[in-house]
């Protein structure tokens, strides 16, 4: 059992201890333990690491750390030795030992683990010299990769808790909103409220007892920046639920985590327990007047419930669905108590503005958006992951710099930014800023940071007609415009995409949207037609080839797309013949083939299975198919074979 | 109580805080049109139907009458251009759906076209009503949502329906304005209304009664 810490002067004491005792150990070995880690196979890599230290009989010297995602995600597992700063990636069961014996006795450097530059094929040694990392500023998301999230000690030893001392011990509450509002940290969960006022708001509202919440209840397709920090960092998190507790006069706060995220939850809960062991929850804390205590609520797998008044309502107990916000939640949320919900990543950014300042904080971003973002940057990219920049940083200078740019030597074509109630931001806008306000000007939102790159090969209507589906899936189904509006523009995308799509029906895709935006009860579904407007706005062209000509111009929708076999081109090597599901190909050794278009399901399969020296089967939109040739014509010549 | 001062519709009124402004509206003799809203009931503010537009500085915005609170210097307008249109747009949505009663009234009122939209008969407009009678008004609880986004459902829980239906005899069916499902629904289960039903339907339109629906109004 821990000692309670009782005052600030023992956690500074306690903190150089910890330090001393990690100084000691020569060598750390840091394994990623973050989900998507997890699943490249991290735990057993962790206790193959235990498993060889001992058996070399080194263990005492050296320090194994689990930690939470790093954040380059599609080269997990990945493991980091220090002081050294060598850095493995894609590391597997069976290269422990070498790692062992080689890297942390004889000191070696194993090239073939190293990360290697699929651009350049330059190799790097150290995780921070990575072009990923490079161009980054982790400021909030950067601790991730030293810190044990089940460990407080590895926290408190990076300095955590200094800020929720700072706070408790010099600065009265009012000056603690007053610091917030001065580094004018903008919600980070989308809307960009600015956490300062709405903190002002609660700590003002009549009504006792106040609460403050977190909202981790992440669910846009493709980010998962709150899992990772919740997963990674819980005490960061934990400590400006704290300090805004503190800020605001709430004696208890709710951590509202998604079903979905198991880890994220289990290391929450083991940070709440230590804390309490620690005496950062609980009464007195670090021998103050204040109290504080956190209560973790899981979700039920409701999307709908990021919403405020939906989580408030889930907290209560009741089902979670969004109610009329017009009094404010700050000011009547749970059981019409004031309350002030945050997103996990402005509150983690929440301990950075105490210790260092206001100054120090807003000096960085752009004028009206300050600090660093996190976006999880996936889709159609060299190097997918989590990325930090500040904000004013380029989408250029995510995609290209950051993410090596798209994959195949193929196009960039737009970047999904904010969600389901995002937007689609084409090419012309690749050199504008990250900004909450840049972003709202052109029809897309900051949303909570998904950020997924499409490239030319992408149907900006298939993708609006995703977001559809997501969306109506999603709503809570309470509101009208809300319910039956996104049923409606789901069924009119779905004509279009079928190849049904009439005249009149880009019109009242507006329209529609129109309504939906105006008189939806809440923001999921007054953003909703999001993803429609965008498209619409900066892809019209492709509306209308699929209404007017029915093409896809880039071959995606299946309903608009046929088959055909190039006659010269076919070797008759009958791979298309055997792989399709539906018996829709006519050959035999030495024919050219045929599809019978009746028959075809459209797959694909013979597209892709088609040899990549023949090419003989080609998409088609848009364009009636060619007849085939006559049976007598279809035989092939051995000279064409041989050639 | 103190007092607010709001304009709606040009007209100043004067009404209690708290007011909301349907009531505000309903009050001063000016008519805004609903679905979901019953005097008896907590506001739900589900159907949107009571949309108006409210200016308050230079910002214009829609907001729904049944629970928006009157303030102080609010400037209300119930029947603007862009009102019409959301309530003819909702209206269109809903006729999709339930053609008929209640919708079907307004719908002629707004000048709606019946066939904008594609149909799906559902016969339900998810307005709570009943949902809200039985659990407020008669403290039963006897019917519920299930399901959410377009596959949400209104469904009696069998268990409660069992005991407390049949004293209250469907007082739920007559608050229904979808017009065509209480009446014919009500006579689809002869057990209805004795005092030990043995069969209740678990969801308002379950399949039999569905179909029987659907050929009639077809």
């Amino acid at each position: 059992m821990a000692k309670k810490i009782r005052s600030p002067q023992e956690l500074l004491q306690f903190r150089k201890k910890v330090v001393a005792l990690k100084e000691a150990a020569k060598t750390r070995i840091i394994v990623s333990g973050g989900t998507c880690c997890l699943a490249k196979g991290s735990k057993r890599i962790f206790e193959l690491f235990r498993e060889e230290l001992d058996r070399q009989n080194i263990a005492d010297g050296v320090e194994l750390i689990s930690s939470g995602c790093h954040g380059f995600c599609e080269n997990e597992v990945i493991v980091v030795i220090l002081p050294e700063e060598i850095c493995y990636m894609r590391v597997r069961a069976e290269d422990v030992k070498e790692i062992v014996s080689r890297s942390i006795i004889k000191k070696e450097i194993i090239e073939r683990l190293l990360y290697k530059d699929p651009l350049t094929g330059e190799q790097f040694i150290k995780e921070g010299e990575i072009p990923f990392y490079k161009h980054q500023s982790q400021i909030v998301f950067g601790n991730n990769r030293f810190i044990d999230p089940k460990n407080i000690e590895d926290y408190i030893a990076r300095g955590g808790y200094e800020a929720l001392v700072k706070a408790l011990q010099t600065m009265t509450p009012e000056e603690v909103i007053t610091e917030v509002k001065k580094a004018n940290i903008r919600g980070r969960g989308g809307g960009g409220f600015p956490a300062g006022s709405k903190w002002e708001t609660t700590r003002n509202a009549p009504n006792n007892p106040k609460y403050v919440v977190v909202n981790c209840d992440e669910g846009d397709p493709g980010a998962y920046m709150d899992r990772a920090l919740m997963e990674g960092n819980p005490h960061s998190v934990l400590e400006g639920l704290i300090i805004s507790g503190y800020a605001i006069g709430a004696r208890e706060g709710f951590i509202y985590i998604r079903q979905e995220y198991p880890l994220a939850t289990e290391n929450t809960l083991h940070a709440i327990n230590q804390a309490r062991e620690y005496g950062f929850l609980g009464e007195n804390i670090l021998g103050s007047t204040f109290n504080f205590d956190v209560e973790v609520h899981r979700g039920a797998g409701a999307f709908v419930t990021g919403e405020s008044s939906a989580l408030m309502s889930a907290i209560e107990g009741r089902v979670g669905q969004p109610r009329p916000k017009y009094i404010r939640t700050a000011v009547s949320g749970i059981w019409g108590k004031p309350s002030n919900l945050n997103n996990v990543e402005t509150l983690a950014n929440v301990p950075l503005v105490i210790n260092k300042g206001a100054e120090w904080y807003s000096s960085i971003g752009t004028e009206n958006s300050k600090g660093t973002k996190i976006f999880s940057l996936v889709g159609s990219v060299n190097n997918t992951g989590l990325v930090e920049v500040p904000m004013g940083t380029t989408i250029r200078e995510i995609v290209y710099d950051i993410g090596g740019g798209i994959p195949g030597g193929r196009h960039f074509k737009a970047v999904q930014i904010g969600g389901p109630s995002g937007g689609c931001i084409p090419k012309q806008f690749l050199d504008m800023p990250i900004d909450f306000d840049e972003f709202s000007k052109i029809g897309a939102m900051m949303g909570s940071g998904g950020m997924i790159v499409m490239d030319e090969g992408t149907c900006m209507v298939d993708v609006a007609r995703y977001f559809l589906d997501f969306l109506s899936d999603e709503s809570c189904g309470k509101c009208v415009p809300c319910r039956e509006g996104l049923r409606q523009l789901r069924k009119i995308l779905m004509r279009i995409v079928r190849g049904d799509g009439e005249e009149g029906d880009i019109v009242l895709l507006e329209e529609l949207s129109e309504v939906i935006s105006a008189a939806s009860l809440c923001a999921l579904g007054q953003t909703a037609a999001n993803p429609v407007l965008t498209a619409l706005k900066y892809f019209r062209e492709e509306f209308l080839a699929h209404i007017n000509e029915k093409r896809c111009p880039t071959r995606v929708c299946q309903g608009l797309v046929s088959y055909f076999i190039q006659p010269d081109r076919c070797q008759g090597c009958m791979a298309c013949l055997k792989n399709c599901p539906v018996g829709a190909i006519d050959g035999g050794k030495g024919l050219v083939h045929v599809i019978i278009q009746d028959k075809c399901a459209k797959c694909g399969i013979c597209f892709e299975v088609c040899p990549d020296r023949y090419r003989a089967v080609e998409k088609l939109s848009g364009e009636p198919v060619p007849v085939p040739p006559i049976p007598s014509d279809r035989e092939i010549s051995p000279r064409r074979v041989a050639r | 109580m103190k007092k607010v001062s709001l304009t709606i519709d040009g007209k100043e009124i004067n009404v209690e805080e708290q007011t909301t402004l349907l009531q505000a509206a309903r009050a001063a003799g000016i008519q805004i049109p609903t679905l979901c809203h019953d005097d008896r009931l907590a506001p739900h503010g589900s159907c949107r139907l009571c949309s108006v537009e409210i200016t308050s500085g230079k910002k214009a915005r829609i907001v729904a009458s049944c629970v928006y609170p009157a303030a102080n210097g609010l400037v209300v307008e119930t029947k603007s251009p862009r009102v019409v249109k959301i309530r003819k747009v909702i209206l269109e949505l809903l006729q999709a759906s339930s053609p008929k009663g209640r919708v079907e009234e307004l719908g002629r009122i707004y000048g709606t076209s019946t066939d904008k939209f594609e149909k799906e008969l559902t016969f339900c407009i998810l307005c709570g009503l009943c949902v809200r009678y039985c659990s407020e008004v008669k403290k039963a609880d006897a019917l519920g949502f299930i399901g959410r986004g377009i596959e949400k459902q209104v469904v009696f829980f069998p268990e409660i329906a069992l005991k407390s239906c049949p004293a209250c005899e469907g007082q739920c069916f007559s608050l229904c304005p979808t017009g065509i499902l209480p009446n014919k629904f009500a006579r689809s289960v002869p057990s209805f209304g004795r005092s030990q039903p043995t069969v209740f339907p678990v969801r308002l339109w379950d399949e039999e009664n569905f179909l029987n629906l659907t050929r009639n109004i077809e």
